[in-house]
């Protein structure tokens, strides 16, 4: 079993045949301080040689980017490479790819899918996004209405629209699910295939928000060809492979691991000490209820991470559990969200005529997700988004009800009848 | 930055050993502490279930946990502690723990264990022979205690009244806070003892009766000093409003599991109530409010067990989140029970009578929320 010294171990022959010696800084304009200052080449060298050496993600099987070993430990190898100034792999930028399309992937797919596309989604060279919203499929996913078709060669046939897709103009490859039956009720109607984003018949298009921003947008799909050899999982087996999509999203969206005072609340800190002539007692009050809520959060997040890793090692050990999140971190995205939004409120509040204010409202297609970047007022107008990306919380409110509480479902009028036949 | 960093990686989750605990107090609560044996005790007059209290010492060793194996304990530490103050939240049960093997326990700790007037009584309570109590008056908050209502005179006669203490009357030792001819010390009582009067209350919570306390040239056995006494008094506190959390989770995943329970059985217009989305969401946000008040309350257990210097915000943040969650769900309990939670047969107002007494108890919430603004440096205006 790999434990944190043989870790280290490797790390160090990590570093030790691929030093991280930086080159000069460049002209200012290029970009800020730090990890970048590595040219692209030797940058993506680097990260290769993490990924071949099992160090990109150590809780992975051997040979795609892991060591079989558990989760828990891979703090270890993050804070040796970055007290060794070694390059990330910028998982800001390609967050769905590591959070969504991997957990997926490896559950799913084929080794020959493996170790086609977890190598280069890692290191970021190629990034992924996920078609899964439909305009007339939000909270209700498994009615989305996308088709795809089987042509003469046992490939597929895309047509149909997706919305509220990050990261869509820049990405390589999309998971995708689509209807492949539509006589069958819908959740046994899908299938869940990864799809090329260079065909010509996928036109990309960015949808602004209210933020001023174009951080998603919308995807019409026209006779994309995808061939089966790109289909995860099995025919009619698509709401399966998503609700693992989906469990891992939540986790990924409300589950990020952060130091005390890590995310919104050490903003809002970072200005109450800042700011001395804008405190009132009011402000003070409810800033250290929220600081408790966050640090509760920050631990109940913890706790959930012991518990996955826990659980992993029992798998290992011979146990049965999966290790894949459960609907607990559905749990962990509402708290994230509901905080994030308070903080963000109580911080545009705080600053008083400062909060009147917006640095920007021109259109931008910003390349990653920064939910504590900018100024008060950005960060309280994308807060909004948190308690509707990734399942809103109603629904994860059902979720925890129905599956983690056992209570009763709500009566459905849907859940037997073909999908065709549903009203629209 | 942050003022102050907590333990590299706090264990928030229970060990093998911690689970078979668990499994041995649960099971006795469940043979002995069930609902209806604790509502009709509630109105004899006794002060606690003494019975119990036997087993769940003698046979569990359940108050020893805090003390060392030399002097009578078992030698664990507040993580097992928190276990049993779990259980014992859950049942509501009517036992002088968090009192004596919890208050009185840690005070005596914080004295110095090589005289015989500390170890003799501190095997005692670890053993549950004798039931003590720390005289402070149940609200009282770690940092700064205020000066000692009872005074002592050179001979170690006290005289003075402390206020609304919790278990004193079923305590036979009384572990006094007093300003001497020296300032501040402990001093050991015995209640059986002349110039010892208690004084019962009416408490809003049955199950953890209250009592002032006078003493009118009580004979007071010196314990510890100066800035040793006080730390010894500071130490409980902190202890005891740390593992109070454990208790509070406790009750409240009773109040949540009992109200989903009742609610998935319960039909109102031709469904189960628990089917309506206006209910299953409260339940649901209960159910994070509980899991969130798990992390916290394990958090605190382990940095007390750590004694790291993290300690005090664990404490703090444990008690300003844990005390509402359970008054929470004690009162959603009650709303989504409707009729029958408002009677006095159904055991759901034995939680909230618990509950919001709990949140009173070592501090409240916003008690805690102040200590934490200096402790984490957002200093008010």
């Amino acid at each position: 079993m790999t434990d944190a010294a043989d870790l280290r171990r490797r790390t160090a022959e990590l570093l030790a045949t691929h030093p991280p010696t930086r080159r000069p800084a460049p002209p200012l304009a290029e970009g800020p301080a730090g990890p970048h200052l590595w040219s692209d080449t030797d940058r993506l060298d680097f990260l290769r040689a993490r990924f071949d050496a099992g160090l990109a993600w150590v809780h992975f099987p051997e040979g795609l980017g892991g060591l079989d070993a558990p989760r828990s430990l891979q703090a270890v190898v993050d804070a040796e490479l970055a007290a060794a100034g070694a390059p990330d792999n910028d998982p800001g930028r390609i967050g769905i790819g590591l959070g969504m399309a991997a957990p997926t992937i490896l559950r799913y797919g084929t080794e020959e899918q493996k170790q086609r596309f977890l190598r280069p989604l890692w290191t970021g060279e190629e990034v992924w996004c996920q078609l899964f919203s439909e305009p007339g499929a939000g909270s209700d996913l498994a009615a989305l209405a996308t088709r795809a078709v089987r042509d003469d060669n046992g490939n597929w046939v895309v047509d149909g629209q997706k919305v509220w897709t990050s990261s869509a103009h820049l990405a390589r490859w999309a998971i995708l699910v689509a209807r492949t039956d539509p006589a069958v009720p819908k959740h046994q109607g899908l299938t869940y295939f990864v799809c090329d984003m260079t065909d010509p018949g996928v036109e990309v298009r960015p949808l602004r928000q209210i933020t001023g921003e174009a951080e998603f947008n919308e995807v019409f799909l026209s006779g994309v060809r995808i061939p089966d050899a790109q289909r995860l999982g099995a025919v009619g087996d698509g709401w399966q492979v998503a609700r693992t999509t989906l469990m891992n999203e939540r986790v990924a969206i409300g589950g990020a691991r952060s130091a005390r005072e890590g995310g919104m609340i050490g903003v809002a800190a970072a200005a109450w000490r800042d700011r001395p002539e804008l405190r009132t007692h009011d402000l003070h009050r409810r800033l250290l209820t929220l600081w408790v809520e966050a640090e509760v959060a920050r631990l109940t997040g913890e706790r959930l991470r012991q518990q996955l890793s826990r659980t992993l090692n029992s798998v290992r050990a011979g146990g049965t559990p999966t290790g894949q999140p459960g609907p607990e971190g559905s749990g962990m995205k509402l708290a994230f969200a509901r905080l994030a939004q308070q903080i963000s409120g109580w911080e545009v509040e705080f600053l008083g005529e400062d909060g009147l204010t917006y640095d920007d409202w021109t259109l931008r297609r910003p390349e990653g997700v920064d939910f504590t970047g900018r100024e008060a007022g950005y960060r309280y107008l994308r807060a909004k988004g948190n308690s509707i990306e990734g399942g809103t919380s109603e629904v994860l409110l059902n979720i925890v009800a129905e599956r983690v509480l056992g209570l009763p479902p709500e009566p459905r009028t849907d859940k037997d009848v073909a999908w065709k036949d549903l009203p629209r | 930055m942050t003022p102050t960093t907590p333990a590299a990686e706090p264990d928030l989750l229970y060990s093998e050993d911690e689970d078979a605990l668990r499994a041995a107090v649960r099971a006795l609560l469940a043979d002995r502490c069930g609902p209806a044996t604790v509502l009709a005790a509630l109105e004899t007059g006794r002060p606690y279930d003494p019975e119990l209290w036997r087993s769940l010492t003698s046979e569990i060793g359940a108050a020893g946990l805090l003390v060392p194996e030399k002097f009578g304990g078992q030698g664990a530490g507040p993580r097992e502690a928190a276990v049993v103050l779990e259980e014992l939240g859950r049942a509501v049960a009517p036992v002088p723990y968090l009192t004596s093997a919890v208050l009185a326990v840690t005070a005596l700790l914080g004295c110095d264990t090589d005289r015989t007037e500390v170890a003799g009584p501190l095997a005692d309570l670890a053993e549950g022979r004798t039931v003590g109590a720390l005289a402070v008056p149940l609200p009282t908050a770690p940092g700064g205690t205020g000066p000692a209502t009872v005074r002592a005179d050179a001979d170690g006669a006290l005289t003075g009244r402390v206020t609304s203490v919790a278990d004193a009357a079923g305590a036979g030792l009384l572990l006094v806070p007093a300003e001497g001819p020296d300032g501040p010390a402990l001093y050991a009582v015995d209640t059986a003892a002349d110039g010892v009067c208690t004084e019962p209350v009416t408490p809003l919570d049955l199950t953890r009766p209250l009592a002032h306390v006078v003493f009118e040239g009580a004979p007071g056995r010196p314990l510890a000093r100066g800035e040793r006494a006080r730390a010894a008094v500071e130490r409980a506190l902190r202890t005891g409003a740390g593992l109070l959390a454990s208790e509070q989770l406790g009750l409240a995943e009773w109040c949540l599991t009992e109200t989903v329970r009742y609610t998935g059985e319960r039909t109102q217009f031709g469904r189960p109530i628990g089917s309506f989305q206006a209910l299953k969401h409260r339940m649901a946000a209960l159910w994070l409010d509980v899991a969130s008040a798990r992390a916290a309350a394990r958090n605190a257990a382990d940095a007390l067990a750590g004694d790291g210097p993290d300690a005090p915000v664990a404490v703090a943040v444990a008690q300003a989140y844990c005390a509402p969650v359970a008054v929470r769900a004690a009162e959603e309990c009650i709303q989504l029970h409707a009729g029958i939670g408002m009677t006095w047969e159904h055991p759901a107002h034995l939680y909230l009578k618990r509950a919001k007494t709990d949140e009173l108890a070592l501090g409240t919430p916003g008690r805690h929320r102040d200590a934490l603004a200096t402790l984490v440096d957002l200093a008010a205006p």
